[in-house]
């Protein structure tokens, strides 16, 4: 199989997959359970999931490890199994793929914010992200996912930790962005050209954002992080921005809506669109299809 | 420079570590603890709050303006007390069951601490009748509810329930707030308000406590 980067570096466009927690709710995930503690003890879940996204034809699947570092995993008191559920996560999605698509560890924010402003010491931060992605390089991780990082300082110390224990593996590292008056920018303050800058230079392959925003909005800080690297960029846009409809509330975005914004996101120079909160197998198909 | 324009330009300029000092300045130049707060901590944060409202500056920014606040807050609240100065109104807040995010509801805490409210923060994932149960100990006027996942978003709506099962409605206002929550939602489950961000939540729970009273 050709490389991740080689695919890219030819001009393929990869598609990406969808949203796990609301697929892992439907199936008895618990609310204010670690969803990560299915890895251990539903593994079988994983594997229909991440099976469900293949045969829409997502080209990645991301390993339901988003909240598998140390610092977070310690909130359920489940740090411990840092290295067990990490190793569980990768292994569901590899038996499900079986070489078929690359295998995305996810890696997500600590939940801390780092000193001075918070409590976090960046050093432990650190660590702990060397120890989940160890555990999911040596699992079988085809690339490491750092994702829906709001704090550029933090999502540095993550690229450079894959960097330092899984120097073999693609790093693709996307941050959340809000649109302001004066452009895009994290909620700490971290826009888009410093993103692109920083991240490139701690070592990630892959650039981008995932989550905050839908398609449409997408397409913007896409452009924007065209003009600002020449890396591969990854885009994963949430599915719109939820509305209450009938009791509950639902991304409005529908497959043909987002599909239409994947010809953009393309057009734009992005090399994987997938999706975030809100999307389904049904939007990662028409993505396929729109980019096919 | 007036003592407490300086205390709020310190809180604006992030120099965290100089509030304490100053707010002890100004109680030795024998300013009022109320004025201190009101024209010096409260003033400062509103400044800060409308800045990250505009974007102008960002989360850490107000982190460490929220740092400078509590420390000269923790100098004034005794004298506060013995004076018997009442508080702005007395809030329980938290992030519903199931919802881990806190970021947003910390910020709604710092803003609402910075306007002069007494702010009792439950944390993140609880359980919708802590809420109630929390707000009924503590005299408490107003709810706040934040929810980032779609999914946690019904507890918003049994919090509403309860409030009214227990006979509370009016007397206690719920304010739900969090990125997929909106006016329409709020309206949807009765609630009695919609923050659409920090610095909104702050105006909407002001203006709640003031047509309570």
């Amino acid at each position: 199989m050709k490389s991740l980067l080689e695919r890219l570096a030819a001009g393929e466009v990869l598609i990406g997959d969808g949203a796990w927690g609301t697929l892992l709710m439907t199936r008895g995930l618990e609310p204010g359970e670690a969803p990560e503690v299915l890895n251990r003890s539903r593994p079988e879940v994983l594997e229909e999931i991440a099976r469900l996204y293949l045969e829409a034809g997502a080209d990645l699947i991301t390993t339901n490890s988003f909240g598998g570092s140390p610092a977070r995993l310690r909130r359920y008191g489940l740090d411990g199994q840092t290295e067990e559920i990490n190793r569980a996560a990768v292994a569901a999605v590899r038996r499900a793929v079986g070489g078929r698509a690359f295998v995305s560890a996810s890696v997500g924010p600590s939940g801390h914010v780092l000193k001075p402003y918070g409590d976090g010491d960046p050093a432990e931060i650190g660590a702990g992200f060397e120890r989940q992605i160890r555990a999911l390089a040596e699992a079988g991780a085809d690339l490491v996912c750092i994702e829906t990082m709001i704090d550029l300082a933090e999502a540095v110390l993550a690229v450079r930790a894959a960097r330092a224990v899984a120097p073999a593996l693609p790093v693709m590292a996307t941050m959340t962005f809000e649109r302001s008056r004066r452009g895009f920018f994290t909620v700490m303050g971290a826009s888009v050209e410093q993103a692109a800058r920083e991240l490139g230079e701690a070592g990630a392959d892959i650039l981008g954002s995932n989550c905050g925003n839908g398609s449409e909005v997408m397409v913007e800080v896409a452009r924007e992080f065209r003009a600002h690297t020449t890396r591969p960029i990854a885009i994963q846009p949430n599915a719109g921005l939820p509305e209450p409809r009938g009791g509950e509330t639902v991304y409005p975005e529908t497959p043909e809506f987002m599909a239409e914004q994947a010809k953009a996101l393309v057009l734009a120079g992005v090399g994987i669109v997938g999706g975030c909160c809100g999307t389904t197998p049904e939007h990662v198909r028409a993505l396929r299809a729109a980019v096919a | 420079m007036d003592i407490l324009k300086e205390i709020a330009a310190s809180l604006e300029r992030g120099e965290d570590d100089r509030v304490a000092g100053l707010v002890r300045q100004a109680l030795e130049e024998r300013c009022a603890p109320l004025d201190i707060l009101n024209r010096g901590l409260i003033a400062g944060m509103d400044v800060v709050g409308e800045q990250f409202r505009k974007r102008e500056i960002f989360l850490p920014d107000v982190l460490i303006a929220a740092r400078g606040m509590y420390a000269g807050l923790d100098l004034l609240k005794p004298l506060l007390a013995q004076e018997g100065v009442p508080s702005a109104g007395r809030i329980v807040l938290g992030s519903v069951r199931g919802d881990l995010h806190d970021i947003g509801k910390n910020l709604v805490a710092i803003m609402l601490k910075g306007a002069g409210f007494d702010v009792l923060d439950l944390g993140a994932d609880v359980p919708a009748q802590r809420f109630v149960d929390a707000a009924q100990e503590h005299g408490a006027t107003v709810i706040g509810l934040s929810a980032l996942l779609t999914t946690t978003m019904p507890v918003m709506k049994e919090v509403v329930e309860l409030v009214r099962a227990r006979g509370l409605a009016g007397r206690v206002k719920v304010i739900v707030g969090g990125a997929p929550v909106s006016e329409a939602w709020a309206r949807e489950i009765g609630a009695d308000a919609h923050g659409y961000d920090a610095a909104n939540a702050v105006e909407r729970v002001r203006a709640l406590v003031a047509a309570g009273a």
